[in-house]
């Protein structure tokens, strides 16, 4: 017996992607992003500072096709992040738990996000 | 760190057998189950069964009883008392954890993936190796504890609130539907107890028979045995018997911050 390898029985190989697991390794995501976001708002930053040669060129890029893209996804998992965030503050404070309430809260986050991101883009483009 | 792809020895080779159904048989269906045998020295593999409904039960188990019985004595799974109480027949059907016994084949659009409890060592197809499992519920030291000494005409009585407060627990079989289907479990099982035991030590933890909650509480005060919980809740989702594992390790972690105010 103890000379017998076991396999592993599969996992994500096998498991269907359920509401629930994916929404909240999406939450994983986007704070993960939300880091990488934060650096390049940093360099932005530091652009500004470093002279307006250099800062020309940061918003060239940013506000290229490919900028603003990566921006439109900043700003999204902003608000997914910030909307499933109070998700789980309710859970902290031990509501929300039911089956219905966690598919409900759930599908909220989602539209509220893509609402959310969708008005802070046309807040910016029509300012 | 989380190994997401299986180790060489767990991948799936194709090429499983395939079982016809009989010539006749009017409502086809077609049961795609993993098999691993520990004597033939070979990977996992998939074999195929199909299924004469109008010749078989209902449930997911009928048709593995059915095929153990009528196709191939070798398929190998556990079950014993085929209405959702013992929990023996836990399994991934269709891509989700449940009971086999009371998963209707119906159920199930097209054919019916039947695989062990996710990431398990196997001990043969669909049977998983729980050592681990029970190794962690004895741990949470699942029995009453008391100081105080036992009254000597009468049971420690408890009021019908108190009373309230372990339904949605004790119903728990011990399936490992809910564990199982946690990915925080799949990465951290070793020392992440996974959502079954946390809800049997909430169990206790509540009881209010039970003496020992603090030492209870400073047991699972640990960053991996309970707050490897991040609120999947794909354990909520998975459960037979619709209890709420997630809910229970919620209360534990606000009772772990209420007992330092």
């Amino acid at each position: 017996m103890a000379d017998v390898q076991r396999p592993l029985s599969p996992h994500l190989q096998v498991y269907r992607w359920q509401i629930t697991n994916t929404l909240s390794i999406l939450h994983r995501l986007t704070g993960v992003g939300l880091g990488i976001g934060t650096i390049a708002l940093t360099w932005w930053l530091v652009a500004a500072a470093a002279g307006p040669d250099y800062y020309a060129m940061v918003v060239d890029w940013l506000t290229s096709w490919l900028g603003r893209l990566v921006m439109l996804g900043f700003t999204w998992a902003l608000f997914y992040h910030l909307c499933n965030g109070i998700r789980h503050l309710f859970w902290d404070a031990g509501r929300g738990f039911e089956l219905d309430t966690v598919n409900r809260t759930g599908w909220a986050v989602v539209v509220l996000s893509v609402v959310l991101t969708l008005v802070a883009w046309i807040a910016a483009y029509s300012m | 760190m989380a190994e997401f792809s299986l180790p060489a020895n767990s991948k799936i080779n194709s090429g499983g057998k395939q079982w016809k159904a009989e010539a006749g048989a009017n409502k086809v269906k077609r049961f795609q189950v993993y098999r691993w045998n520990p004597d033939d020295g070979k990977n996992p593999q998939i074999d195929t069964y199909e299924v004469d409904l109008e010749e078989c039960g209902p449930m997911v188990l009928d048709a593995l009883i059915k095929i153990k019985n009528e196709i191939d004595p070798t398929l190998t799974f556990r079950r014993s008392c085929r209405e959702g109480i013992c929990g023996s027949c836990a399994m991934n059907i269709d891509g989700a954890n449940t009971l086999a016994c009371t998963m209707g084949i119906d159920e199930v659009k097209g054919d019916v993936k039947v695989y062990p409890l996710p990431h398990m060592p196997v001990v043969k197809d669909l049977v998983p190796d729980l050592t681990n499992f029970y190794a962690q519920y004895a741990s949470i030291q699942p029995w009453m504890q008391t100081e105080t000494p036992t009254p000597s005409d009468r049971e420690r009585l408890q009021s019908r609130d108190d009373r309230a407060k372990i339904d949605g627990l004790y119903e728990c079989i011990l399936c490992a539907c809910c564990s199982t289907s946690c990915p925080s479990y799949w990465w951290n099982g070793d020392r992440y107890l996974g959502p079954a035991v946390l809800l049997q030590a909430y169990r206790w933890v509540i009881d209010s028979r039970d003496e020992n909650t603090g030492e209870r509480l400073d047991d699972l005060e640990d960053p991996f045995k309970l707050y490897r919980c991040h609120t999947i809740m794909n354990c909520a989702k998975a459960c037979p018997k619709g209890l709420n594992p997630a809910k229970a390790i919620g209360e534990l972690k606000k009772m772990m911050v209420e007992r330092k105010l």
